[in-house]
């Protein structure tokens, strides 16, 4: 049967990658015509997403037997092998990857259009045809020297598409942080594997199964830190996050949105596959460091993310936050795996990657929102924004969505993802009786803390942006995405309204996840009433239905329309002016800014921000009537100068003493080789 | 869950909800001497607010004319979810603790739109300091009610109520009475009560929750002042059944109905005495002193988590 074959894991796979393939070529043969690149390039993009996105969910459904050691190229010796494996967490994180490429690629259909005659379409649609391939192969790398392959072309070709726009300084000052800090972490992951080879003999990712059980204590902990570093950097954790918010900006928006979707997804990837599958039972201090880590890097990134007014910037500090709320529940998830609780640390985990796919589908959305108004207003500041609700509705419907997503609000995706991370931290206060228990609990009030940050960043990322009067030309002039762009928006909000309102459905596609890695099936414990209702798990872990809610809410729209009819039916409704205050008129000027609405955050962690200002006033006769006002405020970012300057300049302090021996002169260097290999021959003996 | 369970709730929240916002009121005039509307007044503002002409700023967009009815339908839903006068709520399996804190905070996410929407920058400084004070009120709310859910064993508020409603009384509980405090004190800034708001002013620069309304007018704030009230009798409500569960019905029969019925009511109108006796007896700090109090109300929530451990 042909319909038999198509419909098999294996060939929409092939058919998905071969799509990747097709599309990077065709959007390099007609780099000259502009147009048909775009179309040719991105269209390929989407169908491969479509089809990836099948493979995945047909594999998922079916609980089908991993699909093990498949050779995409000839090896080249015993050690480099490209082989492939299609398992229950590859296939989960190619479900992501596959859903939000095809979304991006619809919406780049209308947004590429946006540097015709500037820059070269065909190019970037097949560096972003590159970075899919390079993504997806990622999550289906069976060999730890395949695997760091297509890490280290996945991180090369994102540094080609951040610095797309490389005429501007910024961009290639950014592009070359993102550069630096993601080699330090495939260093990192190199030094991993290899001690993970030093045990197993083999880089197949066959043999590192469980093989933290035969490493000693110390190794083991070794490349938990190293793995931990490196994918680290790339998923962006506090300290490490410095590249994030500099690069994900700069970049064009939809791959903006992929970087922060997808991208740093790889980091959770390789986390969950390193810590459950390859390094076998956990100790405490592991899932200790990870909740930490998690708590720390969601409360600072949405502190961070309040403080900017670069609409781009603020959602980059957000995927820092999310990351965080992740590693949370990760770090459950771990905590729980030390104290032997199966079914909790099931729980943890699902969380955790639930909220993974939940940011990645809500991120890449706002992501195309931001992406749809700096296409047309030109800015990023939102300063410079506002009013573009009346002006773009559907786009500002779209970003309203996915800013109730991400604020993890109810009936949305976020809210599932926490209120699943919230039922594994409270359940796990039983699970131990040390003081190390009191660690639940707060970190569920760090993340009621971010949450409600988050919310309030959102109100200024929405408010400002979108409602009141426009504050600039631009933003006066603002029209509505093209229609590719608002169906890109579209499949994104509806992938989070789905992900919100049928939570049930979704998570028996879990249930070959965490049979894997923990060896559970937990789907039918999380759901009570025919499957209807989330649950905590039995016996008296609470329930949610974000269905049932929706449901009683639509019963309860006609309440205020009673109203309306038995009191309200004789009242007008007149459109007047704002309440100036007996001014004029009010103008923009006066309209509450992006940096006045966080000004009371600002004041309240004033210890953590250090703001300072600087005001310059010219008058002629009296200070409140000023000719000129200058306002500049900062706030210290004090990773960047309490950690990262001290080392770059220490780092130039100790090249510019090495420089010493670098004199020119070839005689010094014959010397040098000279005592190297005597030195070399004397350790040898 | 039931039909008439969700009806009765539902008109319960309605009616009951002006009428303590009224007892407030009409009581704090009465201790500072002055003769204060009457008790029934809320009512008549609703009924008159619902009959007048509405004026919508031109500056404003749908968000602005969507979120009042967004502030009302989830109080409502969120009240739904909490015990009032049987152990088991309505909607309790749609919902615990968690629900109802995520569906005020979506009414309080549109509130705060709908504040920014007309360009005034009243509404934006109500709006910024609502969001920064309640997400600084956040973790003591959860805090505290992950105390009371870890002794419970739940988030399901029924669950709790059952729990704390069980032969030994647990009033004395240490870790109950100093969570207590902390939800008190969150309840005060999610009201927007005297330490922290001024309900009754209307001077610019105190203001908080009346900045975002300012722009609103005849039904949007018809709905905007009832959804407040719903929102303050579901707070209250979570205080007194989940801390002092005395008299609650666990069957539906008409006489413990009734018992409990009255019950509440006494229970509520106990604890409305003590913010009046709160609000005449302190004067509104300043914004920036705000977020000490609410510390001091994480502090508790966490000294109230640290009694369980010790006394458990």
């Amino acid at each position: 049967m042909p319909s038999d074959i198509i419909l098999q894991p294996a060939t929409l796979l092939t058919l998905s990658l071969c799509g990747y393939v097709g599309g990077a070529v065709a959007g390099l043969l007609f780099a000259r015509h502009a147009k048909l690149a775009n179309l040719l390039s991105f269209s390929a993009a989407a169908l491969s997403g479509v089809s990836g996105l099948f493979a995945a969910l047909v594999f998922l459904a079916s609980a089908a037997a991993p699909l093990r050691q498949i050779e995409l190229v000839p090896p080249l010796n015993p050690f480099v092998q490209f082989t492939a494996r299609l398992d229950a967490l590859g296939a989960f994180f190619l479900a992501i990857v596959s859903l939000i490429g095809f979304g991006l690629s619809v919406y780049s259909l209308g947004y590429a259009k946006g540097f015709l005659g500037r820059k070269n379409i065909g190019v970037l649609g097949a560096f972003f045809n590159m970075l899919l391939l390079a993504t997806t192969l990622v999550f289906l790398a069976d060999n730890a020297f395949f695997f760091l392959i297509t890490w280290e072309i996945m991180a090369l070709t994102a540094y080609c598409l951040v610095s797309f726009e490389h005429e501007r300084d910024e961009t290639r000052k950014a592009g070359v942080l993102y550069f630096v800090m993601s080699h330090i972490g495939t260093g990192c992951l190199i030094l991993g594997f290899l001690l993970l080879f030093q045990t197993s003999g083999s880089y197949g990712f066959d043999t590192f199964h469980s093989i933290g059980g035969q490493m000693s204590a110390s190794r083991r902990n070794a490349a938990f830190l190293l793995f931990l570093v490196g994918f680290g950097t790339k998923a962006g954790i506090v300290p490490l996050h410095i590249w994030l918010p500099a690069a994900h900006p700069v970049a064009p928006s939809n791959v903006s949105a992929l970087m922060s979707g997808v991208l740093i997804k790889t980091g959770i990837y390789g986390m969950t596959r390193t810590f459950f599958e390859f390094l076998g039972t956990p100790p405490n201090w592991w899932g200790v460091t990870v909740l930490t880590i998690g708590t720390i890097s969601a409360v600072l990134g949405v502190l961070y993310a309040l403080m900017e007014h670069d609409l781009k910037r603020l959602l980059a500090y957000h995927s820092i936050e999310n990351i965080g709320i992740i590693l949370m529940g990760l770090g459950a998830a771990l905590m729980f795996l030390h104290t032997g609780h199966g079914l909790l640390a099931s729980l943890a985990l699902i969380a955790g990657l639930y909220h993974t796919i939940n940011h990645a589908a809500f991120k890449a959305l706002l992501f195309l929102g931001a992406g749809a108004v700096l296409h047309t207003t030109h800015t990023r500041n939102m300063e410079e924004m506002g009013g573009l609700a009346k002006r773009m509705p559907t786009t500002s419907f779209f970003f309203l969505i996915g800013a109730v997503a991400i604020s993890a609000l109810p009936p949305l995706n976020g809210f599932v993802s926490e209120w699943l991370t919230y039922q594994s931290l409270l359940q796990g206060f039983g699970t131990t009786e040390s003081l190390i228990r009191l660690m639940f609990p707060l970190g569920g009030a760090m993340l009621a803390l971010t949450s409600a940050l988050a919310a309030a960043c959102f109100v200024k990322a929405f408010g400002i942006t979108f409602l009141a009067q426009p504050r600039s030309h631009h933003a006066r002039q603002a029209h509505e995405a093209a229609p590719t762009m608002l169906i890109g928006q579209a499949i994104l909000t509806a992938a989070c309204v789905f992900l919100g309102l049928f939570p049930t459905v979704f998570l028996k596609l879990f249930d070959p996840l965490t049979e894997q890695l923990i060896g559970q099936q937990i789907s039918s414990q999380l759901t009570v009433v025919n499957g209807l209702v989330l649950s905590g798990i039995a016996p008296n872990g609470g329930t949610v239905s974000t269905l049932g809610i929706s449901l009683i809410a639509l019963c309860l729209v006609p309440l205020p329309l009673v109203l309306w009819l038995l009191f309200a039916r004789g009242s007008k409704t007149r459109i007047g002016a704002t309440w100036d205050c007996g001014l004029k008129s009010l103008t923009p000027q006066m309209e509450y800014t992006a940096t006045g609405f966080s000004k009371p955050i600002r004041m309240i962690f004033k210890t953590l921000f250090r703001p300072r200002r600087e005001v310059q006033r010219e008058y002629d006769f009296s200070p409140h009537f000023a000719r000129t006002i200058r306002f500049e405020a900062h706030v210290e970012e004090i990773f960047e100068t309490r950690i990262y300057r001290p080392m770059r300049i220490g780092i130039l302090r100790l090249s510019r003493r090495i420089r010493a021996l670098q004199a020119g002169s070839i005689q010094a260097y014959l010397i040098y080789i000279f005592v190297t290999l005597l030195l070399l021959l004397l350790f040898a003996l | 869950m039931s039909l008439p369970g969700i009806l009765l709730q539902t008109l319960l929240l309605l009616l009951l909800a002006p009428l303590v916002s009224g007892c407030i009121k009409n009581w704090k005039a009465k201790l500072q001497n002055r003769r204060g509307p009457r008790v029934w007044q809320p009512y008549f503002d609703i009924l008159k607010f619902l009959r007048k002409d509405m004026i919508i700023s031109e500056h404003a967009s749908r968000v602005f004319s969507f979120a009042p009815h967004v502030v009302f339908l989830t109080s409502l839903l969120a009240g739904l979810m909490v015990p009032m006068v049987t152990t088991q709520a309505p909607l309790s399996l749609f919902g615990g603790m968690l629900a109802v804190i995520g569906l005020l905070a979506l009414g309080r996410f549109f509130l705060a739109l709908g504040g920014l929407d007309p360009g005034s920058a009243f509404g934006g400084m109500g709006s910024s300091r609502e969001m920064s004070l309640s997400a600084i009120a956040e973790p003591a709310l959860v805090l505290a009610i992950f105390t009371v859910a870890i002794t419970a064993g739940s988030t399901d508020l029924s669950r709790v109520v059952a729990a704390t409603h069980g032969p030994t009384l647990k009033l004395l509980n240490p870790a109950h009475l100093m969570a207590f405090a902390a939800l008190f004190i969150v309840l005060l800034a999610e009201t927007g009560r005297i330490p922290v708001d001024n309900p009754a002013t209307h001077l610019e620069l105190t203001m908080i929750h009346e900045a975002m309304l300012l722009e609103y007018s005849g039904r949007h704030l018809a709905f905007m002042e009832w959804g407040a009230s719903i929102k303050q009798l579901v707070l209250m409500t979570l205080l007194v059944n989940v801390f002092f569960p005395i008299g609650i019905a666990t069957d539906s029969s008409l006489a413990a109905l009734a018992v409990s019925l009255s019950a509440y009511v006494l229970k509520l109108l106990l604890l409305s005495a003590i913010i009046v006796l709160v609000e005449t007896t302190n004067a509104k700090l300043r914004l920036f002193r705000v977020p000490d109090l609410l510390s001091a109300a994480f502090v508790l929530a966490t000294l109230a988590l640290l009694s369980t451990f010790l006394f458990q």
